[in-house]
């Protein structure tokens, strides 16, 4: 059957054949960051599109509509007109900050690929600490934003990555503890074991309510993580103007906006990998031929499928929610998540211990 | 490299220790206009709210001491262009008052029927505008579903869309267009369809129940002092709905409710705009079916000329308290005029309102207290 | 409920020097600038609770200025008007925005636009007109060359 895996094992077999192994590993390090680099762009242009359809659809409107059929290359010419803006460098900014954020914020999202599983055997690295690599690496997103804020000279940019820095560090521990609970009926941090773990159901069914519980806190706290509505506070557009990227404009603003779409896949792509089961397929207990049938559909799109399910939901929230306050943003982390967490925690590591899970 | 305390302390009005100034407008997403707040905070907390107003003064005042009393109506409309028809409604009564016009019958049903749409219609934009300045964008589309069908109502029969310049001393400038009384029976029963919607999509919403209730809190003592009207007033529990108190042309023949509301915060200034617009929904339906025949416009003179006094007349627009006091010296011309716009003493409340909470709370107080800056600034 | 002379009986008690005309639709009351505030506070404290001061403006009558004072109560709905001169030359009153707090703001207005000075008032800055801007635009013999406003 046709499979990403086997094009990559011919690549690489084909290549360490004509080349020495160090030159080949470097090949392979250039196509990885040129897939990389057009998996950023052409997620850019689906998602920022799919969010403006599905906005659209939830206000009774049509959307774009207008450029290309169905509006489709409407991204298209967004990026051409953000390309052909000044990029404007406010007066008295700290200039070196100031370029630099939207590039540390690009770049997390770029380190943040290399674990995931996109398909069956098809992984960029699979480290033995996955897990463990994207909490910590997901955690400096907020320093990008936070040089934003500091650098731009702006008091609504300054509120605005203030919030971001108390939001982002608070929600870590829901994110992180919700990961945890995976971990905990795992026994593993790697992905692709956590992948495997999931043949015969996915966690999500399998690791009865602390499961379930940890799925409703992850998603929570990923939206919280990745400063989308109702948790956009730090962009808060009626209250501070734009929040930490005000005094961005052209292609660093771009950068800005690619990198919250880029960070809404990536969340969910973890989520749906320790949650949904990652590209493994549906399957029903001992129902032989079902079983059979979601074989056949290739595990790239089983995992994509997944992936964009939770994005929608994201999306979903974002246009039925108004914004939380500051403070109500914080209790509800610290007096209601947190707590939520820890118990359930608890709960998934008795389950895990006694084996109850299935 | 900078030393960030010194730019912010260089590029701006950095306060007392521990104070951040900023400038909210008068280009700002949540002041709607041009509206100049000078908030100072300490970290999100507000310790005072300034108003700078000025960035649309036109001098109405002025500018209406030189137009004849046919023409001054017209300009009303670009006050408070939410409800511009009861703005000219207003004008039009202290002309009439002043000049003794009898207005016939259909006249006065056509007008009142008007404000009533053009009441909802305001109450719709400020619906959507207010839940956008919460950070929730849907239910401004669904707002705006509903009002196209009143402005396109209002297309038909005034010509115009948001600045109607339909009323003219002595009764309406034409008659009303023949599709009239069918498009506003559609419009009243997509209304009452449809406004279960905003209540899904708002009114229930958790996240906007919290946002709102005890948010901005005014006393109804404070709302008396500082002279508030409307619905800002009716929800501290102020009954001040001049159609009920001083009725004109025919409130007093309709039945319909005064909404109060004890709490006073912008939850309840928000339930209170809503439940008007079904006290407006209706008075519409007593209305639609008993227009009556005759004249749409009374006799008048084409030169009129209000004898030398001091006349005052109020009318309740979507906001509050509209008021238009007209000094004549018995010429073709007001001699000085004066428009009590609400907006004006309800912006004066917003910094007792808003002193102490976070910045959050001043966009769900300043978008429940639905200023219009044109209103405030005239 | 007080009737109309009941009323006037009650101001004169308080200010004896008012006088009253009553071609209007209310009652206006002309009181000396100097007592006005005597008789204000009276109205707001006293057994009339005249608490909703619902318009403030100021009329230029050419020979002097004078200050119109809407006020109107909660409870019995009784509307009134008073009125007090001011000088062009020596345009001072006293403010009321220590009775009312709506008077702040209308009270900057006039301030602006007439060029009356309030004594005592906590904050009297410009409100709508811009810093350096000449002249108080709503007297009668304001000229501006450059933004007409008369046709």
């Amino acid at each position: 059957m046709y499979s990403l895996e086997g094009i990559t094992k011919s690549i690489q077999d084909w290549l360490f054949l004509k080349f020495d192994p160090t030159l080949a590993l470097a090949i392979e390090c250039v196509i990885v960051i040129l897939l990389a680099i057009s998996l950023f762009a052409i997620l850019g242009l689906v998602l920022v599109l799919m969010e403006r359809k599905v906005a659209a659809h939830i206000q009774i409107r049509l959307g774009p509509n207008r450029v290309g059929p169905g509006g489709m290359f409407q991204t298209v010419a967004d990026t051409l007109k953000l390309i052909m803006k000044e990029g404007l460098t406010p007066d008295k900014a700290d200039k070196f900050l100031f370029n630099l954020a939207p590039f540390v914020v690009m770049m997390v999202g770029m380190l943040l690929l290399a674990p995931i599983a996109f398909a069956k055997n098809f992984q960029i690295w699979d480290i033995n600490i996955g897990v463990l690599y994207i909490s910590s690496v997901s955690s400096l997103s907020v320093i990008g934003i936070l040089m934003a804020g500091w650098a731009s000279n702006n008091k609504y940019s300054l509120l605005g990555a203030m919030r971001s820095g108390a939001q982002i560090v608070s929600y870590e521990l829901s994110a992180g503890f919700a990961v945890l609970t995976i971990v905990v009926f795992t026994g593993s941090l790697q992905i692709s074991e956590i992948v495997a773990s999931q043949q015969t159901g996915w966690w999500l069914f399998k690791g009865h309510i602390p499961a379930v519980i940890s799925f409703v806190l992850y998603i929570i706290a990923v939206t919280a993580e990745t400063n989308r509505a109702p948790f956009d506070l730090a962009e808060a557009e009626s209250e501070l103007t734009a929040g930490f990227h005000t005094e961005y404009s052209g292609m660093r603003f771009a950068l800005f906006f690619l990198a919250e779409y880029i960070n809404i896949f990536i969340v969910c792509a973890i989520g749906a990998t320790l949650f949904l089961g990652g590209w493994m397929p549906l399957h029903i207990g001992q129902w032989e031929s079902f079983n059979h049938l979601m074989d056949y559909i290739p595990s790239s799109i089983w995992f994509m499928g997944k992936t964009f399910l939770l994005i929608f939901l994201i999306m979903w929230f974002r246009w039925t929610f108004p914004r939380l306050r500051v403070d109500q943003l914080l209790n509800l982390e610290w007096k209601y998540l947190l707590p939520i967490s820890l118990f359930n925690l608890l709960l998934a590591t008795v389950i895990a211990i006694f084996g109850w899970h299935f | 490299m900078y030393n960030q305390t010194e730019i912010l302390k260089d590029t701006s009005e950095l306060g007392t220790e521990g104070e951040l100034v900023i400038n909210m407008g008068p280009q700002h997403p949540a002041t709607h206009g041009v509206l100049h707040l000078v908030v100072t905070l300490n970290g999100e907390t507000i310790k005072k709210i300034e108003p700078h107003l000025g960035y649309i003064h036109r001098s109405i005042e002025k500018m209406c001491e030189s137009l004849t009393y046919r023409q001054f109506i017209y300009v009303t409309s670009r006050m408070d262009y939410l409800s511009s028809h009861i703005n000219n409604l207003g004008c039009a009564l202290l002309i009439e008052k002043g000049i003794q016009i009898e207005v016939p019958d259909r006249a006065k049903v056509i007008r009142v029927i008007l404000s009533e749409l053009t009441r909802i219609a305001s109450h719709e934009l400020w619906l959507g505008a207010m839940a956008m300045d919460l950070g929730a964008f849907t239910p401004f589309f669904y707002a705006f579903r509903e009002r196209e069908m009143i402005t396109e109502i209002m297309e038909d029969t005034c010509g115009a869309r948001l600045t109607m310049n339909y009323i003219v001393p002595g009764g309406l400038m034409y008659d009303l267009h023949p599709d009239f009384q069918k498009k506003v029976k559609a419009f009243v029963k997509q209304f009452k369809a449809k406004v279960t919607e905003y209540e899904d999509l708002v009114t229930n919403n958790i996240i906007f129940q919290s946002r709102t209730k005890g948010v901005g809190i005014l006393s109804a003592e404070d709302a008396i002092s500082f002279g508030c009207t409307g619905p800002v007033a009716r929800a501290s529990g102020v009954s001040c709905d001049i159609r009920k108190i001083y009725p004109y042309e025919v409130y007093d023949k309709v039945s319909f409710n005064e909404i109060l509301d004890t709490a006073g915060d912008s939850f309840a200034r928000y339930m209170v705009r809503v439940k008007e617009m079904n006290e407006s929904i209706h008075i519409i339906e007593q209305l639609i079916d008993n227009i009556p025949d005759g004249d749409f416009v009374g006799k008048t003179k084409n030169v009129l000329k209000l004898p030398k006094g001091e006349f005052y007349t109020r009318v309740e627009t979507a906001r509050g308290e509209f008021g238009v006091f007209i000094v004549s010296e018995g010429g073709t011309t007001p001699h000085r005029i004066k428009f009590r716009s609400p907006g004006f003493s309800n912006l004066s409340a917003l910094n007792h309102m808003a002193v102490g909470s976070k910045i959050g709370d001043l966009m769900a107080t300043m978008g429940t207290l639905d200023l219009v800056i044109p209103d405030i600034d005239r | 409920m007080m009737t109309q002379d009941e009323i006037k009986e009650y101001i004169f008690s308080i200010a004896p020097t008012v006088s009253f005309d009553e071609t209007g639709e209310w009652l206006n009351i002309i009181v000396d600038a100097t007592q006005l505030k005597l008789l204000m506070t009276a109205l707001r404290t006293g057994k009339m609770q005249m608490d909703y001061l619902f318009c403030l403006t100021c009329v230029d009558v050419k020979t002097h200025l004078t200050m119109v004072y809407h006020l109107s109560a909660t409870t019995h709905r009784q509307s009134m008007v008073i009125k007090a001169n001011v000088s062009r030359e020596q345009h001072s009153i006293e403010t009321l925005c220590d009775i009312w707090r709506t008077a702040d703001f209308l009270e900057r207005e006039v301030f602006e636009m007439f060029g009356v000075t309030f004594l005592n008032h906590p904050d009297l800055r410009r409100l709508i007109l811009e810093d350096d801007f000449k002249g108080f635009p709503l007297l009668k013999d304001f000229e501006d060359p450059i933004n007409m406003i008369k046709l």
